[in-house]
């Protein structure tokens, strides 16, 4: 499993050059290797089912069980996958390049995001205001 | 015949909240100015205390709830109001977590009647009153056809990011009245600040960092986090092509600009995209002034853009 700190140094290069459509493969499984780090510390082995076709949802989905307040990376994961079908369609668009930028920097603050999960709270007690509420509601 | 919401929310009672009197306070006076232009009516709410914010809420939830539940409780009980309109995401939020608990837990709706005994005012019971945000206030009352109406200029084709933050949508199960069909607001993809926006002559980009987390939990704790997610935000909006990121929320107002200026500090990453409350950029749109929006109270500067296309 690539390191954490590693997985943001690249997602740093990327954002910071100006990725090509070519990269898309590249930051999906950054994206994965995210949210596998998120699973492990949680004591999971990260799924490798797919859902929609993408084993980056199917570990989302895996991440966000009994852990309501994940969800809020969940538009992140989409957008990245959205991202990577523009640019997996249409590779040759006048905007390939943009939406290559775009689908690293969704990758980078998904990378953020969990990051400061994990480092926060016992995986996230704290974060995301809306927890007690969800947690009620299970 | 039943009341339509442009006739329902020309008259609501208007709950500031502690961040609209501090740093948000550019969103205080547009709000109102936004409102006075339109002929809207803003009724504060009497003697007015904190929603519990977060920090009661994740030690105490059921006081935060009792909290929020006052709020409601004098605009239904004492004012005789219908409808409670919070601008600040963090109000409204649990002003709607509040009506869902004490709909809900039974548990909540008694710690709520005793502390409301105690203190002397009259419980607030669920569906006395209409809680919404700002965005569904301009929306319902005036719409976009009638902002249309209504602009005198307008945005000028200004390219804008709409980011709503987090606590707008989330979680879903206190926002019922959202992802309900035609007309109404989406959960995963938020859009009536874009609607809003757009009928005022902005031209709004493809956003996909719309609701994601602005790092304002790790203020404190891990200040570079924040500011890394902010400066992620800001990078995205400017790769968008975007001069301004809109906002309707306090506390993201504030965490963006302050960490726009950290980022430059700390990790030497120079940002130009200005930061601008939605209702402000309504303001000029409807042709008021740069002072009377408040422009000059924000942090993040963007009179000279803003001048340079004919606005305030």
């Amino acid at each position: 499993m690539i390191p954490l700190d590693e997985v943001e140094s690249r997602l740093a290069t990327l954002t910071a050059a100006a990725p090509a459509p070519d990269d898309a493969a590249e930051i999906l499984a950054l994206g994965e290797a995210v949210l596998e780090h998120w699973v492990r510390a949680r004591g999971e082995t990260p799924t490798t089912d797919r859902q929609e076709g993408f084993r980056l949802l199917a570990l989302h989905r895996q991440g966000a069980r009994g852990m309501p307040s994940f969800n809020a990376c969940r538009e992140s994961c989409r957008e990245l996958i959205y991202h990577y079908n523009l640019l997996k369609s249409e590779p040759e668009h006048p905007d390939a390049g943009r939406r290559a930028r775009m689908m690293a920097l969704l990758a980078n603050h998904l990378c953020l995001f969990v990051g400061g999960k994990l480092q926060t709270e016992r995986l996230g007690e704290f974060c995301c205001a809306s927890k007690p509420v969800r947690a009620q509601s299970g | 015949m039943s009341e339509t919401k442009s006739d329902k929310y020309a008259r609501v009672a208007y709950y500031p909240g502690c961040a609209l009197e501090g740093t948000g306070h550019p969103y205080n006076r547009s709000t109102k100015a936004v409102g006075k232009a339109l002929g809207l009516d803003l009724v504060e709410v009497d003697n007015w205390n904190c929603c519990g914010a977060m920090e009661v809420k994740n030690i105490d939830p059921k006081v935060q709830t009792y909290l929020s539940s006052r709020v409601m409780s004098i605009a239904a009980n004492q004012m005789r109001m219908d409808v409670v309109m919070a601008p600040c995401n963090g109000c409204y939020h649990n002003l709607k977590k509040a009506e869902h608990d004490l709909a809900h837990d039974p548990a909540s709706a008694e710690v709520v009647a005793r502390l409301s005994a105690k203190a002397g005012h009259a419980a607030y019971q669920p569906g006395q009153v209409e809680s919404i945000h700002a965005l569904d206030w301009l929306k319902g009352a005036i719409g976009e056809d009638g902002l249309r109406a209504r602009v005198k200029g307008g945005l000028k084709g200004l390219r804008i990011a709409n980011y709503y933050g987090c606590m707008y949508t989330r979680p879903r199960n206190i926002f019922p009245e959202k992802d309900a069909g035609p007309g109404s607001e989406s959960t995963s993809k938020p859009h009536f600040m874009d609607d809003l926006l757009a009928a005022a002559g902005a031209v709004n980009v493809d956003f996909p960092l719309k609701t994601a987390c602005c790092g304002g939990a790790h203020t404190l704790s891990d200040s570079d986090l924040s500011t890394k997610l902010v400066l992620n935000i800001l990078n995205a909006a400017e790769a968008a092509g975007a001069e301004i990121i809109a906002t309707e929320c306090p506390t993201c107002h504030s965490g963006l600009e302050m960490h726009q200026i950290r980022a430059e500090k700390r990790f030497q990453r120079k940002t130009q995209v200005k930061i601008v409350y939605f209702t402000q950029l309504l303001g000029l749109a409807l042709g008021l002034s740069a002072r009377q929006v408040g422009l000059h109270e924000n942090v993040s500067e963007s009179r000279e853009l803003l001048a340079a296309k004919g606005l305030g």
